[in-house]
């Protein structure tokens, strides 16, 4: 039971300057952005809701924000039944335990510009391992700057390697922590191997899974480096997700007004679903 | 060996194609990776980790790097106890509103926040030195730091508290000889975490840095696009930066998945 301490404030204080400091002020500027026009020159006028109207009807918004969520789905689709079924065949105890954890956590910590790079040496059609395979050894015809499937394929593909070793991490945390007792339980009873993962494990790693659903959820929803130095966000437009597309308007046009209005819309989309996945949670718990 | 054991295998030897084809590359000379396919290097050399060894420009990207990830470390660590300390133990006015708009910070896409930022730092004369990047990034590793913390601190009885001031202790002496180290684990989940997504992240690092702070991952575009296309330099430049990651994970593998499971939510 926690004791009511209005000392809690003073502990929290630190924290608060410094967080408030880097996201009151930025999202500030972004709103006042939002709301007027520039013609350079550090001279701004008045614009009321006209950015906000502009990006909901543009198709170039939509078509971004299409994509985004296509990608989050696909990836969400894959990892997270993928992750619960690589965390279920690992061994649980043993010396293969550390090596596999360490082999599978690996991909997480190399900087995102690189998971770009690599995979663009990867896949090179002529030089890259993947290109070569599947081009002269194989004979399929797979060039990720022409073909818009052949891009997408690969930035799936890519953000698979990538995450669902954090799936793997949070399902095994999830498994491990089921006492031994509950499978012997499970054996005199004579229960299948479905029925120990449907009545067993899946409800003990519901809460892990739940978390996992929203970090892959937020952090797909805002990948900008890994895409962006693979493929640019092309062939054309074809892999151009939110966060590029926002770039590519407010750096490379330097459109303050109409990328500060796209900046709150995205955001807004992205706190309205964490919202809803967090309020789910909070239920469950209650 | 059960075929249930194949799954991990295949998942592993399909993660480490991918690194396996960077090492590769960065043991090959320009000729040979520009003249045609070789699974193996074929005139092996360590050209590519020479050039990066003796050039300023690239190896004080690394020093820059691990500048400014361990400042960030130390600055989330150091604000991030206290805090999770109170929401772990205290019920406050606003405490839940405050905890969940501390997450909301964990979801805002850092392309959103890149161009203010670049604009406050330069405002305050922070652009270009290691405080920037480390500041920055503390909007989104102080609320994960505070998440994991809390979950650890919350799962130490309260009785040690209580115990350690009827003993006579003050609570800044309990909370660092008595508490912080009943709670060491966490810290090291925490301390990794903070250490990974600043290692990664490229977008707001290379923004808030010109030439004095500038971090590997931005020296690694810089060469892409300028030098002509130097494949080699450029894998043997991404083979460096895999290598901290794996010390750290390799000291902490028995905790993260621990971490997350303890946490919060």
């Amino acid at each position: 039971m926690r004791t009511h301490n209005p000392r809690g404030w003073l502990f929290v204080l630190p924290v608060l300057v410094l967080v408030a400091f880097n996201a009151l002020i930025p999202l500030m500027t972004v709103v006042n952005y939002s709301v007027q026009e520039t013609f350079g020159n550090n001279q701004f006028f008045w614009a009321g809701l006209r950015w906000f109207e502009e990006i909901l009807r543009s198709e170039r918004f939509h078509a971004a924000l299409g994509r985004q969520l296509l990608f989050t789905a696909t990836i969400l689709v894959i990892e997270i039944p993928l992750g619960v079924i690589i965390a279920l065949s690992m061994p649980r105890h043993g010396i293969w335990v550390p090596v596999c954890l360490v082999l599978m956590a690996l991909p997480l910590l190399i900087p995102w510009n690189v998971v770009g790079a690599m995979w663009n040496i990867f896949t090179l059609p002529k030089i890259g391992l993947l290109g070569y395979t599947l081009n002269s050894v194989l004979g399929i015809d797979y060039n990720m700057t022409q073909s818009p499937t052949a891009a997408w394929v690969t930035v799936i593909t890519m953000d698979v390697w990538h995450w669902t070793s954090l799936v793997v991490l949070l399902a095994y945390a999830g498994l491990i922590s089921i006492p031994p007792a509950y499978y012997q339980a499970a054996k005199i009873d004579g229960a299948s191997n479905w029925s120990v993962f449907r009545y067993i494990q899946l409800p003990k790693m519901n809460r892990v899974l739940t978390i996992a659903v929203l970090l892959r959820f937020m952090d797909s929803f805002n990948i900008y480096t890994e895409p962006f130095v693979l493929t640019g966000g092309g062939p054309g437009n074809s892999t151009t997700l939110l966060s590029i597309d926002l770039v590519k308007v407010a750096l490379g046009q330097f459109d303050l007004g109409p990328a500060a209005a796209m900046s709150l819309i995205y955001f807004a989309i992205a706190l309205a679903v964490s919202w809803i996945f967090y309020a789910l949670m909070t239920r469950d718990r209650q | 060996m059960r075929p249930r054991s194949l799954v991990p295998i295949i998942y592993i030897v399909f993660l480490m194609l991918p690194i396996y084809w960077l090492v590769a590359m960065s043991f090959k000379t320009t000729n040979e990776i520009l003249g045609g396919f070789s699974l193996f290097p074929q005139d092996f050399t360590l050209e590519n980790y020479r050039a990066i060894f003796t050039d300023p420009t690239w190896y004080w990207g690394y020093i820059n790097s691990i500048i400014y990830v361990t400042l960030n470390t130390v600055i989330s660590l150091a604000a991030a106890l206290p805090a999770a300390y109170a929401f772990s133990r205290y019920s406050f006015i606003g405490d839940k509103h405050l905890f969940f708009w501390l997450l909301t910070n964990r979801m805002a896409p850092a392309a959103v926040f890149a161009l203010p930022f670049f604009q406050l730092y330069s405002s305050v004369g922070l652009f270009d030195t290691h405080l920037a990047v480390a500041l920055a990034h503390c909007l989104f590793n102080i609320p994960l730091a505070v998440w994991i913390l809390e979950g650890f601190m919350s799962s130490v009885p309260k009785e040690l508290d209580e115990t350690a001031y009827v003993d006579g202790y003050s609570f800044p002496r309990f909370f660092v000889t008595i508490f912080i180290p009943a709670i060491k684990a966490g810290v090291g989940v925490a301390a990794f975490f903070c250490f990974m997504f600043s290692w990664v992240e490229l977008l707001l690092a290379k923004t808030l840095t010109a030439v004095e702070a500038k971090p590997i991952a931005a020296t690694m575009t810089r060469t892409a696009s300028s030098a002509g296309y130097e494949l080699g330099l450029l894998a043997a430049a991404g083979v460096l930066t895999i290598i901290p990651g794996a010390i750290v994970i390799y000291f902490v593998r028995n905790y993260i998945a621990k971490g997350f499971a303890l946490g919060r939510v």
